[in-house]
């Protein structure tokens, strides 16, 4: 049922959206997709299970199927549209290509949203910060391995990791 | 050839897919489209007494409602006997079928419609346990009976027995292909009486020819195109949402969306199949496998759908990659008021090979043999005679996979300090004294394509002309169902292989071109990449022969132009001729288009006693699984997997790498938490948060190794890859959680509980029945 009257603003991929007509129980998730056609975010279990909806809210990752939409009342929402494509997102978008770690693509709006938050806050997040700060994004094509590829892949074109060729030069290998 | 065949060639739908802009099946809207959902029933098994759903058409908003009286054309459907209702009349046989569907300009109002219509229920004893339903008292439940297939296959002496025997019961749960993106299409009534659909799906052209028929209308009417595709594994094959959206659209007379929430999706698709298996082994003291027995259940669930064909695979692969003169194998898959479950990848082997390994572990201890030693002695050789009658051809390196696989590196033993990598991580903190490290392998085939006789094909038209640039550019269109595995990658390096061409197009997959099948049976790379290069072969032929025209060569050379001229860097040079021509330029006089249909060699059926040639060709891999287990919590951690698998002639080897890992992580989810789970036919856990997945903190850095021996009779020697992997994962990983803890494990998933002493026994209950089953009293200790 509508709430008569009540609308609100999102900041969605950096423009202004009115929302008129949601319902005030709605998640944040079937607001973007449904009442606003922001089809970048996936909805995959909304349970804040899977992480196929990962957005920034107001610059923090969340799962936006548990968000209350009405509560988010004039904040910023970045799904992977709007992350941009210089910088940081392109990296991770370039080496997710590279690497092979999309099959589907389903959760890789997610994924990219959560990598390049994780990336952002710890740069240099080793292997096992890596897995558990996105076990919480399902990804059921890849196993993974192509997605962690990726990761390190940025983490080495941003002078994080050794290069290939370096860790390859260096006798103990790594 | 750049971007062509054997490179790590990027996807063509990848930027699409990391920007967001990719669209899906659910993505699609138009204006006007209204909103379909479906009731579905809440008994296992009912009598449906009265459907009144006049209510929910008064309610404003409400623009269709349909039930079983308002399908016009044929009322069941089904992969391969129709006897699925679409929706269901006088009885309900299972908890989750459809049995109306609704159309409103909303999804709040579609909801409260279906809340709306009046159903009477007279609930039914629900058959649902799969060992009791061919018991000569229990109710049919279905006018076609309780049994979906039996299968026993008789080879050598059936009776022969050798001195060291082994023999266990087991069980594997029903593992769902969860698929990221749940059901979705947008279904559109035309204007001349017609309906399209744009679903994700894995064979369009099955989808066609069911709808079709429940439709009543002709084919021709009915026209498919591939949505976007959020993963399948064997879900998409059967029909779910596509004759409820098109029967409310003709009602309607307005565009449908139709999409499934997760609670719907793992209710709405057949997944795997449930299995009770006994073995028994025996051999001989040198470590001979003498025989091999076994009888299996698979429950097949309420409806047909696939399990003839999942059965005979799991028979026929019963007695897994190992040379034995003397075998029974027999299996029933059967009818019950579960959920119908149908194909997942590795269809119907996952569950036998679970099964055999187990048995060839027990056997190695039974005979104090390494279990990678007995396997080694064991495995089959072309030109061995399987248990079908079936020789043995092709490259099948089992041996080889096996010494590979074990030579591996292993990983650091688990360490005290390193508490977020010991099982359950943090903050269980599990005290690294009691956490017990195992190693575990496994051998496996699985067979490609589809068995049995069936004369498969796939179908592919290819155009070759110049874009507006006027440059050469390749069109492929094919039905294939891209899913996610990668076939609008591959296609377009079999073209520019052929062409030399490197821009390539392709076309939406759709019902306007011949079928392709099913993206499904690991078949595509081979059949319908066997299709786009015939039919790249035929367009160069055609090109060839009228270059030579045109230069007035000689008769032979037009017509058998391939001896003589030859495509190369996009020019046609023919160096006996003395002609070079630029490719463009033999294009100004227009396109060159061709079709070809691939089909694969011929298989045979199972006669009675189950021999035949039944399987085209087959793929093996071996896993190793190395586990960390908390021996007071039960809980498990895969430390490392190893995989070396026979994988044909490599086509992209990026995308090999995410099919064996993707396979891999799969099997580990079937070994340690996925499970479906069924309380008197009801499931209990059809959300992402009680149906556990395997994530980045639980799926090791895969070590794998190919073996790459071509195919002879497919293109380029590919061999199909996804399965096989997800069907040795399994039975490592059980196996290494074995050898930590010292004692059987006869079900799968394997739980806490089977690991700490809740259930000592670790028993599955009786033994499937029969003629060469065990005496009485289920399990026989050796």
């Amino acid at each position: 049922m509508t709430a008569a009257g009540e609308s609100y603003q999102l900041y969605v991929d950096g423009f202004p959206r009115a929302v008129v007509g949601a319902e005030l129980g709605d998640s944040l998730l079937s607001v973007l997709r449904d009442t606003l056609g922001v089809t970048s975010v996936k909805d995959a279990c909304e349970q804040g299970r899977c992480g196929a909806c990962s957005v920034l809210l107001d610059g923090r990752l969340a799962a936006s199927c548990t968000v209350l939409a009405a509560d988010a009342d004039g904040a910023r929402v970045v799904t992977v549209a709007g992350l941009g494509a210089v910088g940081l997102a392109r990296a991770v978008r370039a080496m997710f290509l590279a690497e092979g770690a999309v099959q589907c693509g389903f959760c890789t709006p997610g994924f990219v949203v959560a990598v390049t938050d994780l990336l952002t806050r710890r740069p240099d997040a080793d292997d096992e910060e890596i897995r558990e700060a996105l076990a919480g994004n399902i990804c059921r094509c890849t196993g993974y391995g192509r997605i962690l590829a990726a990761i390190r892949a940025v983490q080495r074109e941003r002078g994080i990791l050794p290069s290939l060729e370096e860790s390859r030069a260096r006798p103990d290998g790594g | 050839m750049r971007h062509g065949i054997g490179q790590s060639v990027r996807r063509p739908d990848g930027p699409a897919k990391v920007n967001g802009a990719f669209r899906y099946a659910g993505d699609l809207r138009v204006p006007g489209m209204l909103h379909g959902r479906t009731l579905r029933s809440p008994h296992p098994r009912a009598r449906i007494v009265r459907i009144d759903t006049a209510a929910a058409r008064r309610l404003p908003g409400v623009a269709a409602v349909v039930t079983a009286a308002d399908v016009p054309g044929v009322a069941t459907y089904g992969l391969i006997v129709a006897d699925q209702p679409v929706f269901a009349a006088a009885e309900a046989r299972y908890a989750g079928e459809p049995v109306a569907a609704v159309a409103a300009i909303d999804a709040a109002t579609a909801r409260r419609a279906l809340a709306a219509i009046e159903v009477d229920y007279e609930p039914l004893p629900a058959g649902t346990d799969p060992t009791r339903v061919l018991d000569p008292d229990a109710p049919a439940l279905h006018p076609t009976g309780n049994l979906y297939r039996e299968i026993d296959i008789r080879h050598g002496g059936i009776w022969a027995d050798g001195p060291v025997a082994v023999e266990d019961t087991y069980r594997v749960g029903m593992q769902d292909q969860a698929f990221l993106a749940p059901e979705a299409a947008l279904v559109i009534p035309a204007a001349d009486g017609g309906v399209d659909l744009m679903v994700a799906t894995q064979w369009l052209h099955s989808d066609r020819e069911q709808v079709a028929a429940c439709l009543g209308l002709p084919e021709e009417l009915v026209r498919l195109t591939l949505a976007g595709v959020g993963g399948a594994f064997g879900g998409r094959e059967d029909i779910t949402l596509q004759i409820h959206g098109a029967l409310l659209a003709r009602s309607a007379q307005a565009p449908i969306r139709i999409a499934y929430d997760r609670v719907e999706s793992f209710l709405g698709h057949p997944p795997r199949p449930p299995a009770r298996m006994w073995f028994r082994h025996t051999a001989t003291r040198a470590g001979e496998l003498v025989s091999v027995r076994a009888r299996l259940v698979f429950d097949g669930g309420a409806y047909t759908s696939s399990s003839p064909a999942v059965l005979a695979n799991a028979v026929t692969h019963a007695a897994g990659p190992y040379r034995v003169a003397h075998a029974r194998l027999h299996g029933v898959a059967v009818r019950t008021n579960n959920p119908p479950c149908g194909a997942m990848r590795g269809f119907g082997v996952p569950q036998v090979t679970i099964g055999h390994e187990a048995q060839m572990d027990r056997l190695a201890d039974a005979l104090g043999l390494d279990p990678v030693e007995l396997r080694v002695r064991n495995a089959v050789r072309p030109g061995d005679v399987l248990p079908t009658g079936q020789v043995l051809a092709g490259p099948l390196p089992a041996r080889e996979l096996l010494h590979l696989v074990a030579a591996r590196p292993l990983p650091p033993p688990p360490a005290a300090g390193s508490e977020l990598s010991l099982p359950g991580g943090l903050p269980a903190g599990a005290d690294v004294r009691r956490v017990r490290r195992g190693i575990g392998y496994a051998l496996g085939y699985k067979n490609l394509l589809f068995s049995e006789g069936m004369d498969d094909s796939a179908m592919a038209r290819v155009r070759l002309d110049l874009d507006e640039d006027g440059s050469p550019r390749v069109r492929v269109h094919s039905a294939c169902a891209e899913v996610g595995q990668g076939f609008v990658t591959v296609a377009g390096q079999i073209a520019r292989t052929e062409l030399g061409v490197e821009q390539v197009v392709l076309a939406p997959a759709d019902t306007s071109v011949g079928s392709a099948g099913s993206t499904s049976a690991s078949r595509q790379t081979w059949m319908s990449g066997g299709a786009v290069r015939g039919a790249c072969v035929a367009v160069a032929d055609r090109l060839l022969a009228r270059v030579a025209r045109a230069a007035g060569l000689p008769a032979r050379v037009v017509e058998m132009p391939r001896h003589s001229l030859r495509i190369v860097a996009g020019e046609i040079v023919g160096a006996e001729a003395g002609l070079r021509i630029g490719l463009a330029d033999a294009l100004s006089h227009g396109p060159v288009e061709a079709e070809f249909t691939f089909h694969h060699r011929r298989t045979t059926a199972l006669d009675a006693a189950g021999q035949g040639d039944p399987h085209v060709a087959f793929a093996a891999a071996a896993h190793r699984a190395v586990v960390d287990v908390d021996l007071d919590l039960g809980l498990v951690r895969v430390v490392s997997m190893a995989l070396a698998q026979d994988c044909g002639t490599v086509l992209n080897p990026l995308a090999l790498r995410g099919q064996v890992e993707g396979g891999t992580a799969q099997g580990l989810g079937l070994a340690v938490m996925e499970e479906l789970v069924t309380d008197g036919g009801r499931v209990v856990n059809p959300t992402f948060h009680d149906y556990l997945l395997p994530t980045a903190a639980d799926v090791p850095e895969l070590d794998f190794v190919a073996v790459t021996e071509p195919q002879p009779d497919a293109p380029y020697g590919v061999k199909g890859v996804g399965e096989t992997p997800t069907c040795t994962a399994t039975p490592a990983i059980v196996a290494a959680i074995r050898a930590a803890v010292g004692r059987d494990l006869r079900s799968v998933p394997v739980r806490p509980r089977d690991l700490v002493d809740l259930s000592p026994s670790g028993a599955v209950g009786p033994a499937p029945s029969g003629a060469d089953g065990p005496a009485a009293g289920g399990a026989t200790p050796r």
